[in-house]
């Protein structure tokens, strides 16, 4: 963490990086961030096939009204073959928000994250044959996203609540919607120590893995996601599943409006 | 009526009222402008009344912060004033304004909630009583800081000096008495926690802080929408002879209270159905704006805004809690 401050501060005022961090693969970085070289070396390790990609759509409000809860919708359904999809940002204490394996589901997926300051959001789309195809958008920022604590304490309940799940699917449509109960402290606030979810697993009730999250400490409190499916690839029950950092499991079935 | 935490950087033409050379270097560089000036222009509405309007837009570093409409009103010891705008600046030329129209000067100051651009230009008037509701000092002393903090980055110069000061004075009547004019009060809620009406007796003017718009956009950074609904069929009810609405032009006929009602209820239906068709805010925000709402001010970014502030909690409500 102390190493990656460092970095940023190095290169977020210098529009090339030093040779120590040259990439495999030059590319012209629209939004010149002077750091998108050290992330896709560091983050994606510096892969030989890689290129900005317009086909992956990065859809967020221009600006954060809420720095807490950015939404963001990340399209890459016109990139055959995705394998995952890494979402970072170039500025922000910790870069990383999440990565999405669409198993068995569209590589297409909204969530919502915590911002530190203004900085394009990158998504970094892999392919099963190893191509990497990468959009991105910008998003303006008050800050202070993931150093202030979590809403949650505020309530004394929170415990209660953790793990839990709302949510629905509907098959017709290809779509589920989750939101589940979260502090997600980033470990930055104050002597709040680390306390996220680390992977939630979305199957079928036969077992047949659907999708799988990776979530890092920028993902909002309560992370919120939409899941997209092709015709016919969600059933009207699906079961979530992870664990957070300290143990806790998460542990849902999702089903449709019809059948709760 | 915003709480700014977006930092919107819209650049839209000027049209700050009677600032014809404002709106000339509309495009210039901060930097490039002599001097920064509220050209504030009061329009009598009713008989010892004047409205001051502002842009319909948000905050940008072109108008200033100056989108907040303000209500001055004689009185025999001197006017009251309902709002004070968003800056040490706006609060002096308010001052001004005040000292052309009476000898006397300010006698009071109203605000009638806690968001920036309705109170921040207290400063000026520390000294004189500053009437609201108790919830709005308790809230302005909670939320002062972190709103000028947003209020510098968004405004940048024309802050300069600005530093909140919290009402003074809670009202606990149902009438206050300046001199010898009357105001009855109405303390009511939905806009923020605690949100002031008043009403002149004299003309029958009501001055409804952000409980009601007119062609501007509603705000919702604080709303609770079914409290505000209630509150603005209370208001209704007073059958006022005009208001003076928080943003937006002087109404003689009551539409912006009809109209912030429609709103509210257009809002809180489309992002109950949002919610159970399992959207993301993302494609909420792509929303088509009903014909009615489409040429109101700041749209569709306060759509945008009301998104981020709403959706959360009422997702929350419609989403089924699964089965462990
Ligand atoms: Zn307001």
């Amino acid at each position: 963490m102390k190493h990656l401050i460092a970095a940023l501060a190095l290169f977020a005022f210098t529009s090339q990086a030093s040779a120590l961090d040259e990439a495999k693969v030059k590319l012209d970085d629209p939004f010149k961030t002077g750091i998108w070289s050290y992330h896709q070396k560091n983050i994606l390790g510096d892969p030989e096939n890689i290129r900005f990609d317009d086909r992956v759509v990065v859809k967020a409000p221009a600006s954060a009204e809420d720095s807490l809860n950015v939404p963001v919708l990340v399209d890459a359904t016109a990139i055959p073959d995705v394998k995952r999809i890494v979402l970072f940002v170039d500025y922000g204490p910790i870069p990383k928000i999440l990565t999405y394996w669409p198993e068995n589901a569209q590589p297409k997926l909204a969530f919502r994250f915590k911002i530190d300051q203004a900085t394009p959001v990158r998504a970094a789309v892999e392919t099963h044959s190893g191509s990497w195809h990468v959009g991105h958008t910008h998003i303006d920022a008050a800050g202070g996203g993931c150093t202030v604590p979590a809403l949650a304490y505020a309530s004394d309940d929170w415990e209660e609540h953790l793990g839990k799940v709302n949510g629905s699917v509907w098959p017709g449509r290809g779509r589920m919607r989750m939101i589940v109960d979260h502090p997600m402290d980033t470990g930055l606030a104050g002597d709040i120590p680390l306390f996220i979810i680390e992977k939630l697993q979305v199957d079928d009730l036969s077992g047949k893995k659907l999708a799988h999250i990776e979530l890092h400490e920028p993902v909002n409190e309560d992370p919120a996601f939409t899941l997209f499916f092709e015709d016919g690839g969600l059933s009207d029950k699906v079961r979530v599943h992870g664990r957070d950092n300290n143990g806790n499991l998460v542990d849902a079935i999702v089903g449709s409006p019809k059948t709760q | 009526m915003t709480d700014a935490r977006s930092g919107l950087t819209r650049r839209r033409a000027v049209s700050l009222i009677g600032t014809a050379a404002l709106a000339l270097t509309s495009s210039a560089s901060l930097a490039a402008r002599p001097k920064l000036v509220y050209d504030l222009m009061p329009v009598q509405v009713a008989d010892g009344v004047w409205m001051i309007e502002g842009t319909t837009e948000y905050f940008t570093n072109e108008n200033g912060g100056a989108i907040v409409n303000c209500a001055l009103i004689e009185t025999d010891t001197g006017m009251v004033i309902v709002d004070t705008g968003p800056s040490l600046r706006y609060g002096e030329a308010l001052a001004q304004i005040a000292a052309q129209m009476s000898v006397s000067g300010v006698a009071a100051i109203f605000n009638t909630h806690h968001h920036p651009d309705h109170y921040f230009g207290n400063q000026v008037f520390a000294d004189k009583p500053i009437y609201a509701l108790p919830g709005t000092r308790t809230a302005a002393l909670r939320d002062g800081d972190g709103f000028s903090d947003n209020m510098y980055r968004l405004l940048g110069d024309w802050m300069r000096g600005t530093e909140p000061v919290p009402p003074n004075q809670g009202i606990s009547s149902s009438t206050v008495s300046i001199g010898k004019r009357e105001f009855v009060i109405y303390p009511l809620e939905g806009h923020t926690g605690a949100d002031l009406a008043v009403l002149d007796k004299k003309t029958g003017t009501l001055i409804t802080g952000d409980l009601a718009f007119l062609d501007r956009a509603p705000t919702t950074p604080s709303a609770d929408l079914g409290k505000w609904g209630e509150s603005i069929d209370l208001l209704t009810t007073v059958n006022a002879a005009a208001i003076i609405p928080g943003h937006g032009p002087f109404d003689k006929t009551g539409r912006s209270l009809v109209q912030t009602k429609d709103y509210l209820e257009w809002i809180e239906e489309t992002l109950q159905t949002a919610a159970g068709e399992g959207l993301s805010m993302v494609e909420l925000m792509d929303s088509t704006i009903p014909k009615r709402f489409v040429k109101m001010g700041a749209m569709p970014q306060e759509f945008h805004r009301s998104v981020s502030h709403l959706y959360p909690d009422i997702e929350r409500k419609i989403l089924p809690l699964s089965s462990q």
